[in-house]
């Protein structure tokens, strides 16, 4: 049993230092050297890595093994978990064996919904909501399953969740910084938003935080915009982001992708870092470009 | 007809425990078979709430509470005691509970929990849809089922897959949590969502051995009808 107690991510953000982190999507199949090269862009930049579980509800490598691999590879993993794919006897039995594997970090999601993804016909699990899934965690941590049996030890992790700060009715607005709240109460000690490509909309989302009285640290999400493809594409078909005309325009506008892609990510993390305590940055295959996007930072 | 149980005192009192003046209505249709509805029954709660200290304002039996328009006819004569009321407290499926809460605006409290279409004769087909799960939270959700209004059964909130007020899923469909919030703002109740919700009990989807003990359940295993 490995005894570390605090992960590296969570001491650097409660430092007080300007977090980074960033993903890794794993790959759909078991070859990993792609995913070990991406690893080896981030090692000197990131403070924590997300891995993402199943992203887009697309089949593909675990999360948890991915974590592991991570691990020896001498990153600091951050374990996503969706309630999609695992009702709660799964779920709390994959929290465990995380910590076993020394992973220390979590984000609780909900999940893409099933028929988003390339297996349109599974079925959509769904047993426990978010904030249930951090309450599954404090259960875990105290001590106890939920169906209230002892456990031989307790688990302890670092609890990240999620909120979107572009919410586009006054619904869902408010129902984000509601249950932003419900997470807090039940254990969310981080959260990583939704990607973000408006400062304005992060900035006023960040005004009604601390009017809130909220001081969990925020970690802005960005997604490295790689053409105006990728920006229609998203707009079409990724549930809760939004790419503004003018950024579509400009990648319409440049041959050299690559540095707009830079300009466009270093352009809004300037423009957001006074507001929040990091910036969790979405490469999607650019790992190698992290670099150039927070050389000012460091 | 469709099957409902008695939800356990305790819970309800709990549910109940803020509110001082209650107006109870009860569906004439499957409770009454089901012995979960009635005028005794209705009577009987009436006793109940008022040795807690509650007033109870009035009581009204309607024939199909699961239809809006026969609701709507039926409380215009009876809108005082529903206005002196805090909330309603409704014996029904929870088809009725969200008609009632559609058409009331008040926070209406599930007296039962819904079992099973146990045959879905006289059911009203309106846009309500009972999950028939047991384990019925319509008080908390201003009367929109949070598990079949969101495909992903979100008990505590929305997530972040909705544009425009239309889910993910389909933007056709209104997304459920949008439902939910503008139903508890139109009765000035939002602050009911700040409660955390624990996740459902799945045990009490199946029927308890008591109601597959029911006269049709039986007939239907006797092979009699």
């Amino acid at each position: 049993m490995e005894s570390i107690k605090k992960s590296k991510f969570e001491k650097n953000l409660r430092s007080g230092k300007f977090a980074v982190t960033c993903e890794i999507g794993p790959p759909k199949g078991a070859e990993v050297e792609e995913i070990k090269e991406a690893a080896g862009y981030l090692k000197d930049v990131a403070d924590g890595i997300n891995v993402t579980d199943l992203q887009s509800s697309v089949m593909r490598l675990g999360s948890l093994t991915t974590c592991h691999l991570l691990k020896e590879w001498g990153l600091d993993p951050i374990f996503q978990v969706t309630c999609r794919d695992r009702n709660r006897l799964a779920l709390q039995s994959d929290l465990l064996s995380a910590y076993v594997m020394g992973i220390r970090n979590v984000l609780a999601l909900t999940g893409d919904y099933t028929t988003i993804g390339d297996h349109p016909q599974a079925e959509p699990v769904f047993d426990i909501d978010s904030v249930q899934l951090l309450w599954t965690i404090k259960n875990l941590e105290e001590g106890k399953d939920l169906a209230g049996k002892e456990l031989t030890q307790k688990p302890s992790f670092f609890k990240g969740a999620v909120v979107n700060p572009g919410a586009d009715t006054e619904a869902s607005y408010e129902l984000q910084i509601i249950k932003m709240k419900k997470k807090i109460d039940q254990g969310a000690q981080f959260f990583q938003t939704q990607a973000i490509f408006d400062a304005e909309v992060f900035k006023r989302f960040m005004e009604r935080v601390h009017k809130e009285n909220i001081d969990v640290p925020i970690l802005a999400g960005i997604i490295l915009l790689k053409s105006e493809r990728m920006a229609n594409y998203m707009n079409k078909f990724i549930p809760g982001v939004f790419v503004p005309e003018p950024l579509v325009k400009k990648m319409e506008g440049t041959m050299d992708k690559v540095s707009m892609c830079i300009e466009i990510a270093s352009r809004l993390i300037e423009e957001t870092k006074s507001y929040c305590a990091g910036v969790h940055i979405q490469a999607l295959g650019w790992e190698k470009h992290i670099p150039a996007v927070v050389k000012n930072l460091k | 007809m469709i099957l409902t149980e008695f939800k356990p005192a305790e819970e309800l009192l709990e549910k109940l425990k803020e509110e001082k003046k209650i107006f109870i209505m009860g569906c004439s249709g499957c409770p009454e078979g089901a012995d979960t509805g009635g005028k005794a029954v209705l009577t009987d709660m009436k006793s109940k709430l008022e040795k807690e200290g509650k007033t109870v304002t009035g009581i009204l039996e309607i024939d199909f509470l699961c239809q809006k328009a026969l609701i709507r006819s039926r409380i215009k004569p009876r809108m005082n005691e529903i206005k002196n009321a805090d909330s309603v407290l409704v014996f029904s499926c929870g088809l009725g509970i969200q008609a009632t809460s559609a058409v009331i605006d008040k926070v209406c409290y599930p007296a039962l929990n819904t079992i099973t279409f146990g045959g879905i004769t006289g059911m009203w087909q309106g846009t309500e849809r009972c999950d028939t799960c047991g384990n019925c939270i319509l008080d908390y959700t201003g009367g929109i089922c949070p598990y079949t209004a969101c495909p992903k059964k979100l008990e505590n909130g929305a997530c972040a897959g909705q544009s425009n007020g239309k889910c993910e899923v389909d933007p056709e469909r209104d997304c459920g949590w949008e439902l939910i919030y503008n139903s508890l703002k139109r009765i000035g109740k939002l602050d009911i969502l700040n409660k955390f919700i624990p996740p459902r009990d799945y045990a009490k989807i199946l029927p308890s051995a008591a109601l597959r003990k029911t006269r049709l359940w039986a007939l239907d295993e006797e092979d009699i009808v």
